[in-house]
């Protein structure tokens, strides 16, 4: 017996005192020497399917990697599962991915709803919940949740983004908002209001709207009748699409923010008409497909290259591909740091040690930056403008 | 019942006590499902199937059951059990009340009325002035009952048990109520309704009794499903859950009670299959399944089976003695 204490202390001091047991590798349910299994969920049916692109453009991400041998000699196994935008569906697809599968960590699970749905599971069973793709604030809760991070600029860093913007441009602006009245609609505006801070008396209307209002032309004129000569527009893009072209109409023609969610041509700015949408501001962290400024950029060249080879189904103007294929290149980041290191909790750490990371497609000056306190890896945008055909980028980066 | 029969579902309650210890925690929790959806069938079917009466909105009244329970989990601090009742009665009341008026209205009228149910109770969900309540689009999450007594089983385990209970006695009270006098003045709504009233049967009021009792159903189901989920949100009943329902039942087998587990299993197991062999289009696949029991077994799982017992002991019957 003493023999066996004596062998393991000496087995335990060895291990402590040789620097090849720190580069040992060191595994989790879902990695080995060969394999790396990556859980997702994605809804490629239901009322959101029109994501679902971007999980098929990370499946491609993946095989693209495996073709040029893998991370760190290992093999990505990617299993993405529909959950058609259910949560039910999301929590029974988690539990699969997780018990079933068991894969090491989820990835870039879609939706506010379905991510609400599986947040204490994931953090509960300790499973990296990584890179959610929702604009909640929710997922930057580190000290709360530190299973799970989300990847894009919040709503609330958005907010900000503007009110540095009016305050900066316009400091004696009479500003008048918007907003859908739920928690994506109310996230913006918290994040306008902090961004204003003592100047939040800037604010001289605020109207909302439900979901299920026809329209929002009684809030338009509302605003326009407060004397506002500036208008922070956080709608959807149906509704965003009828604030333009209402507030054009009336003879407003306020300085108009429209939030990121709404800031796209053909759902948007095409119904409500090119010209009566010219001057919009809105905000753009990654480079649009459409973008004539990026035709030659080379990373633009070799994402059309990685599409036409790996995904060549996918739509080249749909800026979700864009999208899939920046994530999926920090997912691959956070992988290579974790080196032979594949534990859940290594896997966390890395995701939250992201230095000046820049996925190809980003815009230029937007950095992912991650501590073990800040959950919130993209912090800064570019402000843009209509100039009656395209976004136009300008000014500096804002943000963090 | 035969003695053959009791022995039968005495064998199948044992198999299902015995299963979460052979399947895995996710596998339970899938079955768990099942056994939810196979209570929610059961009340539809009563309706649909023994009544008559089609419905479209039985989501609508699985949501409210689901709500009752989350609601009174999160703000009063209730104990996960005493939440099935409420929601029982809860959901009876508003059945019944829906009812009442639906009762103007004949087949395919009705099943519209009920649609419009299904699809604007989302919508009231999100409702901001019952969102103190309700938590709006972000529902309400609850946490998940652990076993009492210090029993040596998780949680999954656990909820498995709670809710076979729960559906065995779903399952005795509808079968007390089916084969009684209630029951058949159910079945003589459905097949002669003018008769059935001249035989001195109040219609009007087993008609909504029969909408309330198969709401309560669908409401305890309702409950039992969000403890076991433990999450509701507005996303999470859509029409499809209706939808799927009647899919349950009429796979499962029309006016029949064991045919609401048959459709359980289907309504839980095959979207997932579907799943499995075509990323792509898995809901067409699943709509092949769909048109593949529909042909080979028209009267549902549950008449097919029915009829498989009835050839094979004709059989043994025939065989000459040796």
């Amino acid at each position: 017996m003493k023999l066996k204490y004596a062998s393991i202390a000496a087995l335990l001091a060895a291990a402590l005192a040789s620097p090849v047991a720190i580069a040992q590798k060191k595994y989790d349910p879902g990695a080995n020497d060969k394999v790396i299994k990556i859980g997702n969920i994605n809804p490629y049916s239901g009322p959101a399917s029109a994501y679902g692109t971007i999980g098929k453009t990370i499946a491609a991400y993946w095989k693209m990697v495996n073709d040029h041998g893998g991370v760190n000699g290992r093999k990505i196994e990617f299993i993405s599962y529909d959950d058609g935008y259910s949560p039910p569906k999301t929590v029974e697809m988690a539990r699969r991915l997780v018990e079933q599968d068991q894969v090491l960590l989820i990835f870039q699970s879609l939706g506010t709803p379905p991510n609400s749905a599986i947040h204490k599971y994931m953090n509960v069973k300790k499973v990296p919940h990584l890179f959610v793709a929702t604009g909640a604030t929710k997922w930057n809760d580190a000290k709360g949740f530190p299973w799970t991070m989300g990847w894009q600029p919040n709503y609330q860093t958005e907010g900000r983004i503007y009110a540095e913007h009016i305050l900066k441009n316009n400091p004696k602006a009479k500003i008048g908002v918007l907003y859908q009245n739920d928690d994506y609609g109310k996230d913006y505006l918290k994040g306008f209001k902090d961004g204003l801070a003592d100047k939040v008396g800037l604010v001289v209307k605020e109207v909302s709207y439900e979901v299920t209002d026809p329209t929002v032309d009684s809030q338009i004129v509302q605003l326009q009748a407060s004397g506002a000569d500036t208008f922070f527009n956080i709608t959807t893009p149906k509704f965003a699409a009828q604030a333009i072209r209402k507030a054009y109409d009336t003879g407003w023609k306020p300085i108009h923010y429209v939030n990121n969610v709404s800031a796209q041509i053909g759902s948007v700015l095409k119904p409500a008409g090119f010209e009566k949408s010219i001057g919009l501001i809105s905000t753009q962290y990654l480079k649009d497909p459409d973008d004539e400024q990026f035709k030659d950029d080379s990373t633009m060249k070799e994402w059309r290259a990685f599409m036409a080879k790996y995904y060549p189904e996918g739509n080249l103007h749909d800026a979700s591909n864009v999208y899939g294929y920046a994530v999926a290149q920090t997912m691959h980041q956070v992988l290579k740091q974790a080196g032979d290191n594949l534990t859940r909790a290594n896997i966390m750490k890395q995701a939250a040690s992201l230095k000046d990371f820049r996925p190809d497609v980003m815009l230029p000056g937007i950095r992912i930056n991650t501590s073990a306190t800040d959950f919130a890896p993209i912090e800064s945008e570019q402000l843009i403008r209509f100039d009656g055909e395209r976004w136009q980028r300008f000014g500096p980066i804002i943000g963090k | 019942m035969s003695r053959r029969q009791v022995l039968l579902i005495a064998i199948v309650l044992l198999a299902a006590c015995a299963l979460p210890f052979v399947v895995s925690s996710y596998r339970t929790f899938q079955l768990t499902m099942a056994l939810v959806y196979s209570i929610a069938l059961l009340g539809l079917n009563m309706l649909t199937g023994y009544n008559g009466q089609i419905s479209l909105g039985h989501g609508a009244f699985y949501a409210i059951g689901a709500y009752a329970a989350a609601i009174l989990m999160e703000h009063f601090g209730w104990p996960y059990w005493a939440t099935i009742p409420v929601a029982a009665a809860v959901c009876l009341v508003a059945g019944f009340l829906f009812g009442l008026p639906a009762l103007r209205l004949e087949g395919l009228y009705l099943a519209l009325a009920t649609f419009a149910l299904a699809v604007s109770l989302p919508a009231l969900l999100k409702y901001h002035h019952l969102e103190p309540w309700t938590g709006g689009v972000q529902g309400i999450v609850i946490l998940k009952p652990d076993p009492p007594f210090g029993l040596p089983i998780d949680a999954d385990q656990w909820l498995y048990y709670f809710t076979l209970a729960v559906a065995v006695l779903m399952f005795v009270l509808a079968w007390n109520l089916l084969r009684g006098r209630m029951g058949r003045a159910m079945v003589a709504i459905r097949d002669q309704h003018i008769a059935a009233e001249a035989m001195g049967i109040h219609t009007a009021m087993v008609k909504s009794m029969t909408f309330g009792i198969s709401a309560m159903y669908t409401g305890v189901a309702g409950a039992l499903g969000a403890i076991a989920i433990q999450f509701v949100a507005p996303d999470s009943f859509n029409i499809f859950v209706s939808i799927m329902f009647l899919v349950g039942i009429v796979i499962g087998g029309l006016a029949s009670i064991s045919g609401a587990v048959y459709g359980a299993l289907f309504i839980q197991f095959v979207p997932n299959i579907a799943d499995a062999i075509s990323k792509a289009a898995p809901w067409a696949i699943f709509g092949i399944f769909l048109l593949g029991f529909v042909y080979l077994m028209p009267t549902g799982v549950a008449g097919a089976v029915r009829m498989a017992v009835a050839r094979l002991t004709r059989k043994a019957h025939n065989q000459p003695k040796s």
